[in-house]
This record gives C-alpha cells, sequence and structure tokens, in this order.
C-alpha cells in the first residue's frame, strides 16, 4: 500500500486555486491544563488536498474538529469561508453546513436507513424538498458505488460500505470542504481500497480535503501537501515526495521509519 | 478418506458431504425436555419436586375458584349454597362490578366513561401501531387530551376548547416570535402567554361563549369518580404528561445552562426524595392552605397534577440513562452534519436514547398505574378504596379474596399488555444484527 501509483500524474482537474479556504492563525487550545495545541498556523487554498500525520495523542484530531468547532479553541483564529468561527451559532452552523465531516467509526445513524441517513440533513438543514434530497442521496450513494443498499440499516452494512456511506451523507450537503479523521483506521485491509479509491475519486474533482491518515500511499497519489504534527506543533510540512524521500525534522525521520516498517 | 492424514499431511476432501438432521433425541419436544428438564439426576427431581408442587397448588385451588355462587346474594347467602364446602363467594362480583369500574359515576351516565375508554383506544392506535394505523388519525390523538375530561366530567364543552385554544395561541406566539428572537426566549415568552391565557382570559371567555351558545353535557361531580375509571383516569394522564416532561427535566439535566440544569436536578432530586403519599397528602391537604379562599381546584386534578410531578422524576431519570448511553459519536455526527440542538435531539438523540430506555419507561409506566391505589388514602375511591367500603356492607361483611382477586386480576390484564407492548416494539425497532 505504500507504493501505489507512485508514478500517477497529478489530473488537470486537481487544480489548486489561489483563493483561500481555511485560515488558521495563532490556533492555541487547552483541556483544563493540558496544552494540545500550540500556535498552529495553516492556510488552505480552495481544491488542495492535506494529509495529516503524527504519532497518537499528537493533536492531529482535535486540530481538524477545530475547524468544525466540535472542539472550541481558546486562542487565536480560525476563517473558514470567510466566517470566523466565534461563539456566535450562526457562525458556527454556517461553517458546519459547509464542511463535511467523516469520523474513524463512520457515526452513521443507525435508527434511519442509508438512504434516510443521506437525505436527513439537506431537508432539515438546507430545507430541500423530500424528493430533490432523494435523487441527490441516491446520486451520491451511486457515485460511492452502493446504491443497492439504500433501503438497509447501517448495521446491516460492512465497515467499508458504512465509511462509503458516511462519505456520500457529507456530500449530500454539497460541502466545500471535506475533513477525514483516520476515516480508514476501523477497517480491514481489503474495505481500506474501497474507502481510498472513493476518496482519490472526490479529490480528483477538486475538492478541499483535510484529511488525517497514516495511508502513506494515498498521501503520495493525491496530497499536495503533508503535514506533521507531533506534540500538538506542525513541526514539518512539505510536498508528499520531498516530506517522505527527504525529511527533514528528526521527529518525521524516526515516525517515518516507524510507520514504514524500515 | 478419514485416515488420509495418518498417512500424510496433505489431505484434500474429494467427497463434499451431504447435510443430514439433527438425532432425533435432540429436537422437538421431547428434545427439549430432555434438555431442559431432565439432564441430570438434580435437574430431574427438581422437575419432579416442582410438577407434584404445581398440582398440589391447583388440586386445592382449583375447586375454590370453580364454586357455585355466581348468584350469591350476601355472604351467608354464599355459604349456604356451599353447603359447608370451601369455595369463593363470586356474588360479589355480580352484585358490584359496576361499582368497582365506575365508582358512584351516574348508573345513566355509564357510557361517557365507556365511549371515553374506547376513543382513548382510537387515539392510541397510531402512536402505538405506526405501521397499522394511518398517521391522520393522529389529529384525533392530539384532540383527545381536550376531549376527555369533557366527557368524563361533563359541563360545557367551550371550556376545553378554551384550553386547547391556549396551545393555539401560545404556538402563534411562538412563531411570530421566533422569527425575531432565539428559540429558547421565543418558547419562554409562548408558555408564559400561554399561561396567561388559562389562568385569567379561559375561563370569562368559555362563560361567555356559553351563555351565548350552550353545548353542555350533564355535569358529574369529582366524588362520584371512582373505581377504575378513577385508576384509568388518573394513571392514562399521568402517563402521558410523564413522557414528555421527562424528556425535558432529562435534557434540563444534562444541559450546559447551569440555572436550567440546577432546576432540573433539584426537582428531580426533591420528587425522588419524597413518598408519593407525602405528595398526595400535600395536593389533598397543604394546597387548600396556599390558594387563595374559594378557589375550587379539583381534588382529582390535584392529585393528577402531583401523580404526573411523581412520574416525571422518575422518567427523568430512565431516559436520562438512555441518553448516556448514547455513543458521543452521534452527537458530533449530527453537530457536524449542520443539525442545532433542538433538531439534533429530535431526529438522532431521542429516537436512540427512548429506544434504549423502553423497558425502564414502560416500567415507570406500569409503577405509575399500579401507584395509583395509593390515592385511597387522600379519601378518593379507587377500587381498593371500594373493596374496603364493600366489605364494610352487612351483606359482604368479611370477605377478601374474591374482592382482591378481581381488582388485581383487572390491574394485570393493563400491565401485562403494557409490557407486552413494549416487547413487541423494542423487536419493531430492532435494526441492523450486531
Ligand atoms: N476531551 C478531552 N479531554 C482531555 N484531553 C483530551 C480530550 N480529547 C483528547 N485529549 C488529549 O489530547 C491529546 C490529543 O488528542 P487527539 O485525539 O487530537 O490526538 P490524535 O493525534 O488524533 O491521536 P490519534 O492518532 O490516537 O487519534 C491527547 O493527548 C489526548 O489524550
Ligand atoms: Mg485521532
Amino acid at each position: 500500500m505504500t507504493n501505489t501509483a507512485v508514478e500517477t500524474p497529478t489530473p488537470a482537474a486537481m487544480k489548486v486555486s489561489d483563493e483561500v479556504a481555511i485560515q488558521i492563525s495563532q490556533m492555541n487550545k487547552w483541556y483544563g491544563q493540558f496544552h494540545v495545541l500550540r500556535d498552529i498556523n495553516l492556510t488552505v487554498n480552495r481544491g488542495e488536498r492535506i494529509v495529516i500525520a503524527g504519532p497518537s495523542g499528537s493533536g492531529k484530531s482535535t486540530m481538524i474538529r477545530c475547524i468544525n468547532r466540535l472542539e472550541e479553541h481558546q486562542a487565536g483564529k480560525i476563517v473558514v469561508d470567510g466566517t470566523e468561527l466565534t461563539s456566535d451559532l450562526k457562525n458556527i452552523d454556517k461553517v458546519r453546513s459547509e464542511v463535511g465531516m467523516c469520523f474513524q467509526h463512520f457515526n452513521l445513524f443507525p435508527h434511519l436507513t442509508i438512504l434516510e441517513n443521506c437525505t436527513l440533513a439537506p431537508i432539515w438543514v438546507r430545507k430541500t424538498p423530500k424528493k430533490e434530497a432523494v435523487e441527490t442521496a441516491m446520486h451520491f450513494l451511486e457515485k460511492v458505488k452502493i446504491p443497492e443498499q439504500a433501503n438497509k440499516y447501517p448495521g446491516q452494512l460492512s465497515g467499508g460500505q458504512q465509511q462509503r456511506v458516511a462519505i456520500a451523507r457529507s456530500l449530500c450537503m454539497k460541502p466545500r470542504i471535506m475533513l477525514f479523521d483516520e476515516p480508514t483506521s476501523a477497517l480491514d485491509p481489503e474495505m481500506i481500497k474501497e474507502v481510498l479509491d472513493t476518496m482519490i475519486e472526490l479529490a480528483e474533482e477538486g475538492m478541499t480535503m483535510l484529511c488525517v491518515t497514516h495511508e502513506m500511499g494515498f498521501a503520495r497519489q493525491v496530497a499536495n501537501r503533508v503535514i506533521f504534527m507531533d506534540q500538538g506543533q506542525i513541526v514539518e510540512q512539505n510536498e508528499p515526495e520531498e516530506f517522505f524521500n527527504n525529511p527533514r525534522s528528526e521527529r518525521t525521520k524516526l515516525f517515518l521509519s516507524q510507520i514504514l516498517g524500515h | 478418506m478419514s485416515n488420509t492424514h495418518a498417512d500424510t499431511v496433505l489431505y484434500v476432501r474429494d467427497t463434499m458431504l451431504e447435510q443430514q438432521a439433527p438425532p432425533s433425541s435432540t429436537v422437538g419436544p421431547v428434545g427439549w425436555a430432555k434438555d431442559n428438564l431432565f439432564s441430570g439426576w438434580l435437574n430431574t427431581a427438581l422437575t419432579v419436586l416442582s410438577s407434584l408442587f404445581i398440582a398440589y397448588l391447583l388440586y386445592r385451588l382449583i375447586p375454590w375458584f370453580v364454586s357455585p355462587t355466581w348468584d350469591g346474594s350476601s355472604l351467608s347467602n354464599c355459604r349456604e349454597i356451599l353447603d359447608g364446602h370451601e369455595g369463593a363467594c363470586w356474588g360479589v362480583i355480580r352484585d358490584r362490578w359496576q361499582q368497582l369500574l365506575f365508582g358512584f359515576y351516574p348508573p345513566e351516565l355509564y357510557w361517557r366513561p365507556i365511549l371515553t375508554l374506547v376513543l382513548l383506544l382510537v387515539a392510541l392506535a397510531p402512536v402505538l401501531y405506526t405501521d397499522y394505523v394511518t398517521p391522520k388519525l393522529l389529529y384525533f390523538s392530539a384532540a383527545f387530551p381536550f376531549l376527555m375530561p369533557w366527557l368524563l366530567w361533563g359541563g360545557t364543552v367551550w371550556m376545553p376548547l378554551m384550553a386547547a385554544a391556549g396551545f393555539a395561541i401560545g404556538f402563534a406566539v411562538f412563531t411570530l416570535v421566533s422569527r425575531l428572537l432565539n428559540a429558547g426566549i421565543s418558547i419562554s415568552v409562548a408558555a408564559a402567554v400561554a399561561v396567561l391565557w388559562w389562568v385569567l382570559l379561559a375561563a370569562p371567555v368559555a362563560n361567555g361563549i356559553a351563555s351565548v351558545l350552550p353545548l353542555a353535557l350533564e355535569p358529574v361531580a369529582s366524588r362520584d369518580f371512582g373505581g377504575f375509571m378513577l385508576s384509568i383516569t388518573i394513571g392514562v394522564t399521568a402517563i402521558g404528561c410523564s413522557l414528555p416532561i421527562g424528556i425535558v427535566l432529562a435534557l434540563g439535566r444534562r444541559s450546559d445552562l447551569p440555572l436550567v440544569k440546577i432546576l432540573c436536578v433539584g426537582f428531580i432530586e426533591f420528587i425522588r426524595g419524597v413518598p408519593l403519599i407525602t405528595l398526595l397528602f400535600v395536593a389533598s391537604v397543604l394546597l387548600n392552605i396556599f390558594l387563595p379562599p374559594g378557589t375550587n381546584f379539583d381534588i382529582i386534578l390535584r392529585v393528577m397534577i402531583m401523580v404526573t410531578l411523581f412520574a416525571s422524576a422518575y422518567m427523568a431519570e430512565v431516559i436520562r440513562g438512555g441518553l448516556a448511553a448514547l455513543p458521543k459519536g452521534q452527537y458530533e455526527a449530527a453537530d457536524a452534519l449542520g443539525l442545532d440542538y433542538w433538531k439534533a435531539q429530535r431526529l438522532i438523540i431521542m429516537p436512540q436514547a427512548l429506544k434504549i430506555s423502553i423497558p425502564g419507561i414502560v416500567s415507570t409506566f406500569i409503577g405509575v398505574f399500579k401507584d395509583t391505589t395509593l390515592v385511597s388514602i387522600i379519601g378518593l375511591i379507587d377500587p381498593l378504596g371500594l373493596a374496603n367500603g364493600i366489605r364494610a356492607d352487612t351483606a359482604w361483611n368479611g370477605i377478601y379474596w374474591e374482592l382482591f382477586i378481581f381488582i388485581g386480576a383487572v390491574f394485570f390484564i393493563f400491565c401485562f399488555s403494557m409490557s407486552r407492548y413494549s416487547m413487541y416494539l423494542e423487536r419493531k425497532l430492532q435494526t441492523g444484527h450486531r
């Protein structure tokens, strides 16, 4: 998995514009006394695909969860699509409806069918008419290649299928940015591929993506930047080729040697 | 083929085995009995002993139950019929069953509580059996809480209609205000307006209309209510109101707003810390001291409020258990999709939390229904109170079991139905196969 399609040329669609999608400046966060994120500065342009890596407990999840305010930051500034995240609920709702998120454990709603999972937010948040919402949902379910499961419940699907439903569910809100928090780390190897393929397809369509993952093959293939975090800080960021072949910091080297199994 | 292994490690199966039936001694009734009743000497001994015990009980009980005293007109008359044999005196049930069911409700008006019970079942149908009953009936379910008191207590139809109007007014105020202000404030304003309407305006307006257009049923006083009709009226009201109030209290207890949280915790812990009987005494005696003199606050209504509050506190804790059992990921997924607090609660959290809590909720329901017998302590004549009254009659003085068996059987039918329904609901809501 480490060297899938290293030679794949970047598709033309994967262009990055100059427009800023996410701007994080001097962001700090504490859990009680524990300084979990320290002076995070990060600018993401529209169409950029960023992979975030780092050892366990380094604050990767916390950082991307700050972007849609699942976690609150105590200092610094986060601006998403021109909307600054403050305690103003209107802004938070606005950002959340524009930012999709996929979780490690899928978090599908087990009491609703796959189709209902996908149409719920469009109907109740975007006020889309039901018929249109169903059409959109079927469109995205086809895209993640499981339209035939639409009337089943999440508990009846495999992990990989559930994660693809979770991606479809986010896409139904037509988000401009997608966040992924270790979307494949709860999956068996053969299911990882089906989820990664879906994500690669999404990347090729120009979606702005931030992805916490340890799938380095995926990082090489689609990322235009890899960010390495440790102890709540961004330690190194670089283009994937450079990052993997020529890591600068000692921590990165150590991490890569562990994760690539040398 | 079977000994290939002995010769070499390589093993290839060349014929596949057909499916075979399991040995006959392990299936069917014989197999079941062998597994469950006679699987060892201890088990066999216990089976034999308990069968003997059950047989003995039935041998003694059946003759007592099957006793030809249905027409007995008094306990001594029963004894004559039985002529020295042991047996129940069922005559008391024949003589007094109407009283046990309706208390002192005027017999010519019995059709009203009966109609109310039938309509109650109709109103419950679309709520309980969503798969089989058209949701249009829910409009009737919504109207039923206003229809029920009118049918039971009688009086002018305008009073319940004005009470219903309070909800309509509150809702209208909410829609208007929520355009300008946030949901929390709008709800408070709407509630305040509705309460003002009920307290100050509803009665005069109802009386005003009634004087022009008198549409009324013959009124029945609360002191004439009794028997199972009373238990069911109080029980159904408390059950119906405690669920929504319990949900609100449970959410309040988990709220981030300190004031809301303190209020809810205080209420729940206070009510749970006090016996229901104390609350009933408060309802029957103390409230009169605090209320302005001359206010006529119906005793059954007071009891209903107390029982409802009591049930709500327990309900809140049961539902809080369900909420706590939900994985945090469900809240996060709802947040991440942009659902606001109320939508997330209504569409994602509550359906799952309530489903988890079904056994606890139904236990609370059953408990509340049975607790309605406690109202006999403050002088309302529930079935148990009536039983005591009947035994004070010279004709039936000395009778015990027959009345209590009858009352117990009726309670059992209600409680067992609730329990069976909850099992049906759990099976129905089962999704997935984990
Ligand atoms: N709710 C919380 N309260 C207190 N500490 C927390 C909380 N959530 C996370 N932490 C701590 O913050 C640090 C960063 O956690 P985070 O989940 O962001 O790490 P991560 O980089 O995503 O790790 P992993 O790869 O294991 O998912 C960890 O040390 C964790 O123990
Ligand atoms: Mg994490």
